[in-house]
């Protein structure tokens, strides 16, 4: 039973039937794909590993346990929300790639060993480029093309790490590595990468906000999530991630606060809420655990809503920037009430999903006595709502009414249908935090629901929601503007290429001669050889017989002299 | 004696017997049946043969029941065997996608004797895998290559006559070379079989006739395997000879030929003397490369498809030779399933441009401008095949790169592993000249071209999907290509 084995191929399978068939049978071939995937998940039991010899290599491209099994669910869901809030598409690149790419993610947590990994590492970053590429438009091009090397950096980092693990007499299994290591520590960075370290993160902000409406749906599910997934299985436990985590929850909050594009909010606000992920997988206990994958599993659900309701708006307006947008809310109530719901659960209001994680993580770090850590996290759970709880649906919906709120509708059906269903989930798994916990790693003893985290986050929100308030009547909010902000990517956007030029000019003069010089070696040789290979060259034209024949006696003699030497 | 026993003989018998009774038919259509049942049946028979080596060893049988060393003996290992596989099922599939291709391309009158050469040449060469005599093995040598001059010259492009003039010249001074050598190895030992010859022969392994004779060996197989500089009769005769006699003799030939040398040097010569205290290895290892950079380059630069292919296969002949002169038992298992892999992709590869040439009618490539969409199912083989010519790894072409590097590196000779890299290169080069023209070139206005017939295709994809099913499944290839070699390295010190 081929099938039984292989949790990429449901799919995989409909990747390739999606690129075939069109119209209804796709769009059902699309939405049975998940569903057949998630059912073949559920006949699989953890502890189950699929050995392969190849090449003299031992491989496990197959390997089940709760870890893996948990984001395989989870793909297979935001691989079903993903599918059906695309089911109005007809651009054939953009449905093929989303659901390859959401198969590569599939592979890449059943990944029993480094290679495998590696393998479906570099296909996430094809697969999901594909997505940035189908804008189609210049800047999408130029931003894929970025996100596409980095991506590619990030895998070959990993190979590079892989071997040398496997070269210092690990073997290739992916378990427990590390930082002690060079190897570790390449493929710490290569985790890095995909997971949106500080000063590694540009390729998200870059990139996300360039892709096509469902595309970026898609993106902002997988592969930070792989990552994360990575991290917790190679690097718990590290102490390091709890700093750069703590980094990362807090600095995107004050890019997210100026940026106008509102899906590069949300981009920043994604690397802060896998800034609590990566705190969680740093502390390492069993409660922290938990609560980072169960996080990144709230994440896919209340970021994916954030994100539809902002791809709706685009869809139905063409606008992302926040100072052009405003007071939709009058022609889209409902899309605006389910982006309330999915800005409710990231602010991690008691009820909704975001709560019940968070404050796993953040009972984690209290308990193992990271006072200052806790503090940060606490700050980016204000600047979250901050953000991502108010300015979102408020430039989005409400401000000032904008132009477009003459020609808005509600998305179409399938849109709201997904959206309605990553809302009903974040609602429910809020109230009920057991079905969730129950198929985390690790049991849980856990209640989220008691006085003192309760009362504790609704301070935090009131005081936040304060905050805005008072910034924006006494106006010191920044104001919505067209402008462009800088990051860390100036540094290889900016810096280097004019650090390199400048570098290449002053060595340009004295190189200029020794260049001309080889170019000049290089050009006869290449003409040489050209010469004599062309068609009508020595070596290819067509030879009379006599010369063939000396050639013969050539070598009979030539080698009749060594043989007898 | 059942019909079980005379397996090694039947090979050989049964396409010689057709071979005789195919002109008798006017009918060009009866002819191609005749030898396409021949062909299957000597195929049938070698996959039993292999399968009765494998399981209970070397088959030996005795020609007319005369006992070995004076009466001829057949004799079948596992390194025959493979090759043996090899040519019969090349033979098979491209006679099963001949009809159309010959009727194109062949006189109407002469459609009957075309076959019957090519049955002649088809059983010189199963007869050279199975003998075990060496004066015999002349004897097919002469057999398939006499009946391939035939073959060449019947192609539809007058050049095809000069090629064929040049082959043999080149071709009967390598038989004769050949000859010489057997017969200064039956002076000193005064023995045709191959098995005795390997018994007597050190004795007098020191003399300068063993010597001479041994220089006149690899000599004339390098004509007949056209190992760089001897190559130069091979491009012009792929080139011009019909599509279907490109195909069968680029797959087939030069790869019995390399069987012939491998026998001789390791079968009865033996390793010690031929490869290590000959400087053999070395002359394979500097023309092998010569051949597959020079040979490379010119397939670059060439805008007849077919002969850039031809170039190609000599530059895949050097990647066999040198795999060979690393006198290591990597370096030749890689060479062996080269013979294998090598006549995967050439056959499919010669097979689509035959089918090409039966559609478009010419070989220049800007005749290929846009044929990706009007063929497209040529030109997916072709770039299937292409891919596993450059070496793509899931492709069988990969397989044998592979091993032939990890021989050169475990002899520390990291420089020849980047120049055989360095020959992928350029291979991914001339083969992505073809596909661009395919599928990036605007077709020409007003042509009317289709894709090939069916009985065509079916031919080469079967040929494309063992390119792609040995680059996954290396059982058959690397376990046949490593035994074949440990019986060769154990049967002589």
């Amino acid at each position: 039973m081929m099938f039984n084995f292989a949790p990429v191929l449901p799919l995989l399978i409909g990747a390739f039937f999606a690129a075939l068939t069109r119209g209804r049978v796709r769009a059902l071939l699309m939405l049975a794909t998940p569903v057949v995937g998630a059912v073949l998940l559920y006949t699989f039991t953890p502890g189950t590993t699929v050995p392969v010899e190849w090449m003299g290599l031992e491989l496990t491209p197959v390997r089940v346990d709760r870890l893996s099994l948990l984001f395989g669910y989870l793909f297979h869901l935001a691989a079903f929300l993903g599918v059906i809030y695309s089911l109005h598409l007809k651009d054939t690149l953009q449905l093929v790639a989303s659901l390859a790419y959401a198969a590569c993610a599939v592979g890449a947590v059943f990944a029993g060993d480094l290679l495998t990994l590696f393998l479906y590492w570099e296909a996430l970053a094809v697969t999901s480029a594909a997505l940035v590429f189908a804008r189609r438009s210049e800047r999408a091009f130029a931003a894929g093309l970025r996100y596409l090397l980095i991506q590619v950096l990030s895998g070959v980092l990993l190979l590079a790490g892989a071997i040398a693990w496997a070269k210092g007499g690990h073997g290739l299994e992916f378990g427990h590595i590390g930082t002690g290591s060079i190897a570790g520590k390449l493929i710490f960075v290569a985790f890095g990468i995909k997971a949106g370290f500080p000063l590694l993160h540009n390729w998200l902000t870059d990139a996300y906000p360039e892709a096509t409406p469902s595309g970026t749906v898609f993106l902002s599910a997988f592969t930070t999530k792989v990552a994360i997934y990575s991290l917790a299985r190679g690097f718990g436990g590290t102490e390091m991630l709890v700093y750069i985590g703590a980094a990362m929850a807090c600095f995107p909050i004050f890019y997210a606060v100026i940026a106008n594009d509102l899906r590069r909010v949300l981009a920043y606000s994604l690397i802060n809420q896998l800034g609590f992920m990566v705190v969680g997988i740093g502390i390492g206990t069993e409660l922290a655990i938990n609560g980072a994958v169960a996080h990144a599993f709230n994440d896919v659900l209340f970021k994916g809503l954030l994100m539809m309701s902002m791809g709706a708006v685009l869809h139905v307006t063409g606008e992302m920037r926040g100072s052009e947008l405003g007071g939709l809310y009058k022609r889209m109530p409902k899309t605006a009430i389910l982006c309330m719901v999915g800005a409710a659960s990231i602010s991690a209001f008691p009820l909704f999903n975001g709560f019940v994680s968070k404050s796993m993580i953040v009972t984690a770090v209290l308990e193992e006595g990271y006072e200052w850590v806790w503090l940060a996290l606490l700050f980016a759970a204000a600047g979250v709502f901050h953000h991502a709880g108010i300015k979102i649906p408020f430039f989005a919906f409400f401000s000032h009414d904008s132009k477009h709120v003459k020609q808005a509708h509600e998305p179409p059906t399938n849109m709201l249908v997904a959206m309605t269903i990553a809302a009903a989930l974040c609602i429910g798994i809020g109230c009920f935090p057991g079905t969730l916990y129950r198929l985390l790693p690790y049991p849980t003893g856990y209640s989220p629901y008691d006085s003192s985290h309760v009362l504790a986050q609704m301070q935090l929100l009131a005081f936040s929601a304060l905050a805005f308030l008072s910034l924006k009547i006494y106006k010191i909010y920044p104001p919505e503007l067209r402008s462009v902000n800088l990051d860390a990517e100036w540094i290889y956007r900016r810096l280097v290429p004019n650090a390199f030029r400048h570098a290449l000019a002053a060595v340009g003069r004295v190189g200029n001669q020794v260049r001309s010089h080889s170019f000049r070696l290089v050009s006869s040789s290449i003409l040489a050889l050209a010469r004599h290979h062309r068609s009508e060259g020595v070596l290819a034209r067509s030879w009379p017989t006599g010369s063939m024949v000396l050639w013969v006696a050539v070598l009979l003699g030539t080698t009749l002299l060594l043989y007898y030497l | 004696m059942s019909a079980l026993d005379h397996l090694p003989i039947l090979v050989v018998l049964i396409p010689l017997l057709t071979a005789v009774i195919c002109p008798l038919f006017q009918n060009g259509r009866t002819a191609w049946k005749l030898a396409l049942g021949a062909a299957w049946s000597s195929f049938a028979i070698a996959c039993m043969l292999l399968h009765q080596v494998l399981n209970s060893g070397t088959v030996r049988y005795q020609l007319g029941g005369w006992e070995p060393p004076w009466g001829i003996e057949y004799r079948i290992d596992v390194l025959g065997g493979f090759v043996l596989l090899i040519v019969t099922s090349i033979a098979a599939l491209v006679l099963s996608y001949a009809r159309r291709s010959v009727e194109d391309e062949i006189r109407p009158g002469r459609i009957s004797f075309f076959y019957a050469a090519f049955l002649l040449a088809f059983s010189g060469l199963a007869g050279i895998t199975v003998t075990g005599d060496a004066f015999n093995l002349f004897v097919f040598l002469e057999i398939s290559s006499l009946s391939s001059y035939a073959l060449i010259s019947a192609g539809r492009d007058r050049r095809s006559l000069n090629a064929a003039f040049q082959y043999l010249i080149m071709g009967s001074i390598g038989a004769t070379f050949i000859l010489i050598g057997i017969g200064f190895l039956y002076m000193m030992t005064g023995t045709l079989n191959m098995d005795d010859l390997a018994v007597r022969l050190p004795e007098v392994a020191d003399t300068r006739t063993v010597r001479a004779g041994f220089a006149f060996l690899t000599v004339g197989f390098g004509l007949k395997l056209a190992l760089f500089p001897l190559h130069l009769w091979l491009p012009n005769a792929y080139a011009y000879a019909p599509s279907v006699v490109t195909a069968f003799l680029a797959a087939t030939a030069t790869k019995v030929a390399v069987y012939a040398l491998l026998r001789f040097l390791l079968g009865i010569f033996g390793v010690g003397f031929s490869l290590m205290s000959m400087p053999f290895d070395m002359i394979l290892i500097g023309l092998g490369l010569a051949g597959i950079l020079s040979a490379s380059l010119v397939a670059v630069f060439q805008q007849n498809v077919k002969r850039m292919l031809a170039y190609s296969s000599v530059a895949q002949i050097g990647y066999i030779a040198l795999g060979i002169g690393l006198a290591s038992h990597t370096g030749i298992s890689a060479a062996v399933m080269h013979l294998f892999n090598h006549a995967l992709m050439k056959g499919a590869l010669f097979m689509s441009l035959g089918a090409v040439a039966y559609r478009v009618g010419a070989m220049h490539i800007s005749d290929f401008a846009g044929l990706g969409r009007r063929m497209p199912f040529t030109m997916a083989a072709i770039a299937i095949a292409g891919l596993s010519l450059i070496g793509i790894p899931g492709t069988a072409g990969f397989i044998s790169k592979w091993f032939l590097v990890l021989g050169t590196l475990e002899q520390g000779w990291w420089p020849l592993a980047v120049l055989i890299l360095l020959g992928s290169f350029l291979a991914l080069i001339y083969v992505g000249r073809i596909l661009e023209a395919a599928y990036f070139g605007t077709p020409k206005e007003n042509s009317a071209v289709r894709e090939a017939p069916l009985s065509m295709l079916i031919p080469i994809w079967i040929l494309v999907i063992a390119n792609v099913y040995f680059g996954l499944n290396t059982e058959l290839t690397v376990g046949l290509a490593t035994q074949a070699t440990t019986d060769l390295f154990e049967a002589l010190p």
